[in-house]
């Protein structure tokens, strides 16, 4: 315990250290604005991914509705703070709350399904939040809710990413983390070890929905207008891709995930006629030659060779 | 009175559109009886066969009936082809990679379409004059007779191969249990092939009829009907083939009822309402066997 607290410190040591090196580089101009926007967009998208990775990774429940509590957040979060003048944090944790709200209620009839029938439930449950958003007229129907104060800088992503990615690993350390894990392994041996799995698949939904909220919230007021269009099931999409891609049950592989995706998505900006092309063709390649993903299920600092490259202990 | 003569018409709109959806869903079902994948990029299928429909039309001057076998063929060759290159490698892989393949499939097939036919919405030639008939107090249109002659073909055809014949029931054996089908000596790959060989095929001829139906066609067209169609599956019960036939067909009213007595905007939720509904209630679906998960 006591070494995994200091290699914890160690983390957030290095990491206020690369914000401030980041933030250095982008005060001082050297990071232009497209790639400081293309900076946050990582940041929100680690927030999706890493939470999406507690549903699908971690309990094992194949979710594809993650854009649907995204908007959610969105919503809720600019409502507060265009219509209702509130500060940006309060309206982020409303946002998130209220989307793990939504998550809960959800989740407790959805997640008696499982497999492909639950995936296909969640993206309808996804794609019904959007179009009933669609519909509202108070926040500008399918137009779009304007006039978002532009709140979202880099700062903010960074420490709610941050805060995010520590809030999940110690919820997968903890025992609730662990019972979690056991219904992925197998559920009914779960059950047999006296496991309540319904509410550790309801809790993993509702932690996982309400980051989701949260990184929808730091979304909506970076862009000045929110529109249902970017909470499609193609979104949901984007998310589990990065979660797959970095390793399922992997917290530093959903990062690198959302990292390189969010990366080659910008580099490929220049060409946006192949740009999908070469990105789905990455995507069945990856597929072809390493279906678990980057990581696997390890995380980056268990995995075998970097403890060769550290030497010492086993 | 005129309530009644709405409510026929749009019965009879919803089982155009159902019609097209049942066609669809009837690869769904089929490909997730056989290999148990969720083929998201069907629906691109479907698009592609629309186009292929289009082009013999527009360039090659050929009537309907000849543009939806041609587009058939073609479309059905394509299926068996992105089945043996990018599903066939990945049979023993964990089922998540294999859907992750089904997306960037869809994708890819979405994209290099745009690539080569541009992303604008294309004309589709109008083919045969709209004659409406009144039948009584409702009309109905030449498009919509067409539809329905053809899913109806379709659907006895695809009837007797399935029930009939040698490949039918090599496909049945298959989508039972694969292994017991193969030490019977049947050739499961060459069987799966068939089977996306048949759905796409029925697919493209879904994309024709949607072209002649609704006269306009473009790329990304086949995200949501694609979507729908799964629903309309698992709504019949996945699997079965008379299951994927009236799910359509219900979808297909529920949707017309819908949007046009409610709103048209509520159309695509009330599709996925069903979808949770059915899942929540009755998770086999309609024709579904009910089967329960052993330890």
């Amino acid at each position: 315990m006591n070494m995994l607290r200091r290699q914890d410190l160690k983390v957030i040591a290095a990491s206020i250290a690369g914000f401030a090196i980041l933030n250095g580089l982008i005060e001082s101009g050297v990071i232009g604005a497209f790639w400081q926007f293309n900076l946050i967009m990582v940041g929100i998208n680690i927030i999706l991914s890493v939470s999406l990775n507690l549903i699908n990774g971690y309990t094992g429940q194949f979710s594809l509705g993650h854009a649907g509590f995204m908007a959610i957040g969105a919503y809720v979060s600019a409502i507060l703070t265009t219509n209702f003048q509130l500060p940006f944090l309060l309206a982020l944790v409303v946002g998130g709350i209220g989307a793990a709200i939504l998550g809960c209620l959800i989740g407790l009839p959805t997640l008696r399904l499982s497999g492909d029938y639950l995936a296909i439930a969640t993206l309808g449950l996804g794609e019904i939040i959007r179009i009933t958003i669609m519909n509202i007229q108070y926040v500008g129907g399918a137009a779009g809710f304007m006039g978002i104060p532009h709140n979202t800088t880099f700062a903010w992503v960074f420490f709610v990413m941050l805060f995010t990615l520590f809030f999940i690993k110690n919820f997968v350390n903890s025992s609730h983390g662990r019972a979690c894990i056991a219904i992925r392994e197998n559920e009914i041996a779960a059950e047999a070890m006296g496991i309540n799995t319904t509410k550790y698949k309801v809790m993993a939904f509702t932690i996982g929905a309400g980051f989701a909220g949260v990184a929808g919230g730091l979304f909506a007021h970076c862009f000045y207008i929110i529109n249902p269009t970017s909470f499609t099931f193609m979104a949901s999409f984007n998310y589990l891709i990065m979660v797959v891609m970095g390793g399922l049950g992997s917290i530093t592989g959903s990062i690198a995930g959302a990292v390189v995706l969010t990366g080659i998505s910008a580099a490929l900006a220049d060409w946006p006629e192949f740009r999908m092309i070469i990105y789905s063709l990455l995507l069945i390649l990856l597929m072809f030659y390493r279906p678990q993903g980057l990581f696997g299920n390890v995380e980056l600092l268990d995995a075998k060779w970097v403890k060769r490259l550290k030497g010492g202990k086993k | 009175m005129e309530f009644t003569e709405q409510l026929i018409q749009q019965l009879i709109n919803g089982i155009s559109l159902g019609s097209i959806y049942a066609l669809i869903a009837l690869g769904y079902t089929m490909v997730y009886g056989i290999i148990k994948l969720i083929n998201f990029a069907h629906g691109d299928i479907y698009m592609v066969g629309a186009y292929i429909g289009f082009f013999a039309i527009s360039i090659a001057h050929v009537s309907v009936v000849p543009a939806l076998i041609i587009s058939m063929i073609v479309t059905g060759f394509l299926g068996v082809l992105v089945e043996r290159l990018a599903y066939k490698p990945l049979r023993q892989a964990p089922r998540i990679s294999v859907l992750i393949t089904a997306i960037g499939v869809s994708f890819f097939l979405e994209y290099t379409s745009m690539y080569f036919v541009s992303p604008q919405p294309r004309t589709f030639p109008a083919v045969m004059e709209s004659t409406a008939y009144h039948l009584g107090v409702f009309v109905i249109n030449g498009q919509q007779l067409l539809i329905f002659a053809i899913t109806v073909i379709l659907m006895v055809l695809l009837t007797y191969i399935v029930q009939c014949t040698k490949v039918g029931k090599a496909m049945r054996a298959v989508s039972f249990d694969t292994e017991t089908a193969q030490l019977m000596g049947i050739d499961a790959n060459r069987i799966i092939s068939v089977t996306f060989g048949i759905g796409s095929a029925l697919a493209a001829a879904g994309g024709v009829l949607v072209g002649v139906y609704y006269n306009s066609i473009d790329p990304l067209m086949g995200i949501m009907p694609g979507l729908k169609a799964f629903v309309a599956a698992v709504l019949g019960g996945i699997g079965s083939l008379p299951g994927a036939m009236t799910g359509g067909i219900i979808l297909g009213v529920v949707e017309a009822l819908v949007s046009g007595f409610i709103s048209s905007t509520f159309r695509d939720a009330a599709a996925f309402a069903i979808l949770i509904l059915v899942l929540l209630f009755k998770p086999s679906g309609l024709f579904g066997k009910n089967t329960r998960e052993k330890v």
